[in-house]
């Protein structure tokens, strides 16, 4: 047992970090928002906690703190007049935004631009991705039924009707991409320190687009639902890696492939999702 | 004085949807508004909830302007409406629809929440129980659990009553709320009408049930084309020749 662990360890661990991507799109499809400006927030993230880190050379408590508060505040200038957009304008907007800060970083000389950072020491330990993702995890729960949980329901249902019950929208959307960005730009922090290397090339648009497939095949009608989607979407090219050697795929190839398969079969035949199997097995 | 609307006009492109309107409702009064399709009433509303801003004139709540405010901020000042082409929270219980409604009057900090206090745990309880009275008061209280989107057209139409009352509002505004329903529905609304604004609140109704809104109204302003062509009291509305040309044409 403790041999199939650490083998799989950093498998599991980037479980857990695709598990806090797929929630912090999550965050803002929770309010009928498709704001795909997650993989910049990553990158700011990631950047900050390395710079942090490498370049003042200080603890890695300080710089995951920065992951999280430097892309949510990056997120209310954003938000502020992005959010004013709907459906599909939003998306091509803030798609914008993210390769507005892959571009600034492959350009930016202090990170080595395109070719990025290299030998970060593996500071990032497993139980600090589980205690993240639980905390992201009890947090959307508990939201779950308040005040503001109704609030971003109603958002979402109808956001005409839920601005002449008192709802400021505007506040409740902008929070929502502020808490994504936070989510996100943790998990940057924490994947930059466990990859050993940092480049722009790995926060472009192909990385939002896996975020929400993640999330949209887990179900995003609930707030688990990403969590299984970023499991299973994680651990399924692993487990069938000799298939996909068989058919004479490269594993970044075969990734793909069987990503926007499933994705396709969940669209056509779950459209609530893998957590929609979980609801009906209990009625 | 609660409402009043002072030359209030609003234009789309060349149409003038509202021209020159002015009219007052008072605490306790039922203001019905009439006219043809197309008249401008729901415009009003529209404007009133400030879903649209007006091109000019004033809109005052006990003096303070409402004009220039975003929707929510007018709803937190006490308007609250229903909508014509119902606009539920259709995955939502009616019981949860009318939850939202009372976002207004929850004091509940999501801090409290996610420290589980037990204060967060009485105050949901007691949302809740407001909420099935709300309910209970629209003679829906067995169909808390429902969906929204499963109700019946005429179930709907008080759900989103009950929603607009969850706030405790000073002024509610009534988009055709028996639109679809039979007549012990349409009975009961308006019997609920008359409560409400022996509560004290000032209602503004949109209804094409004439013979409804002259019992339930104290007074009626009558639209069309986006001008006022009468005001007054069910029975001078219903003597009077402009109204009676509005809506059957003019004598030959």
């Amino acid at each position: 047992m403790s041999d199939f662990l650490l083998t799989y360890q950093s498998l599991f661990a980037f479980v857990g970090i695709n598990a806090l991507l797929a929630l912090s799109i999550y965050a803002t499809l929770s309010c009928g928002q498709l704001s795909l400006a997650n993989a910049g927030f990553m990158a700011i993230g990631a950047y900050a906690a390395v710079l942090i880190t490498q370049r003042a050379h200080l603890p890695l408590s300080l710089a995951l703190a920065a992951s999280m508060a430097l892309p949510a505040l990056v997120a209310v200038p954003l938000g502020l007049p992005v959010l004013r957009l709907r459906g599909v304008f939003l998306a091509i907007a803030t798609i914008g935004f993210g390769e507005v800060v892959r571009l600034f970083l492959v350009n930016w000389s202090l990170t080595n631009g395109a070719l990025g950072i290299v030998g970060i020491p593996q500071l990032t330990r497993p139980w600090m991705i589980w205690v993240s993702l639980a905390l992201a995890l009890y947090v959307l729960a508990r939201v779950q039924g308040s005040r503001a949980g109704y609030a971003l329901e109603a958002i979402r249902e109808d956001e005409t009707a839920a601005r002449t019950m008192g709802i400021d929208t505007a506040a409740y959307k902008l929070a929502m991409l502020s808490f994504g960005a936070a989510l996100a730009g943790l998990a940057g922090g924490l994947e930059a320190h466990l990859t050993y290397m940092l480049s722009p090339g790995a926060y472009g648009f192909g990385r939002v687009v896996e975020m929400l497939v993640q999330a949209v095949v887990g179900g995003s009608a609930v707030f688990f639902g990403p969590v299984i989607g970023a499991a299973f979407l994680t651990v399924l090219p692993e487990a069938l890696r000799e298939v996909g050697r068989h058919v004479g795929l490269g594993p970044g190839a075969f990734r793909l492939l069987l990503n926007g398969a499933v994705l396709l079969v969940v669209i056509l035949f779950l459209p609530d999702g893998l957590a929609s199997l979980l609801r009906r097995r209990r009625r | 004085m609660t409402l009043a609307l002072t030359s209030v006009s609003r234009s789309f492109g060349g149409v003038r949807a509202v021209d020159d309107v002015s009219f007052s409702v008072e605490r306790g009064e039922v203001h019905g508004l009439i006219g043809p399709n197309g008249a401008g009433k729901t415009t009003l509303l529209n404007l009133i909830s400030g879903l649209l801003q007006p091109t000019s004139g004033r809109l005052e709540l006990d003096g303070r302007r409402l004009d220039g405010l975003p929707p929510h901020r007018i709803a937190a000042l006490g308007v609250t409406r229903t909508y014509q082409n119902i606009r539920l929270f259709a995955g939502l219980t009616s019981q949860g629809n009318v939850v939202v409604g009372l976002h207004l009057r929850r004091r509940a900090p999501l801090w409290r929440r996610l420290m589980l206090l037990p204060a967060a745990r009485a105050e949901e309880r007691d949302t809740l129980a407001r909420a099935r009275a709300g309910l209970v008061r629209v003679g829906l209280g067995e169909r808390a659990l429902e969906r929204a989107a499963d109700l019946s057209y005429g179930e709907q139409r008080r759900v989103e009553i009950a929603r607009a009352l969850g706030s405790d509002p000073r002024v509610l505004l009534l988009d055709e709320p028996t639109a679809g329903m039979n007549a012990p529905e349409a009975r009961s609304v308006a019997t609920l009408v008359r409560e409400l604004a022996r509560e004290g609140r000032a209602v503004v109704l949109i209804e094409h049930n004439v013979p409804l809104v002259m019992e339930v109204c104290d007074r009626i302003t009558v639209v069309s084309f986006g001008k006022v062509i009468a005001r007054g009291t069910p029975s001078e509305i219903a003597r009077d020749p402009a109204v009676i040309a509005a809506y059957l044409g003019d004598a030959p």
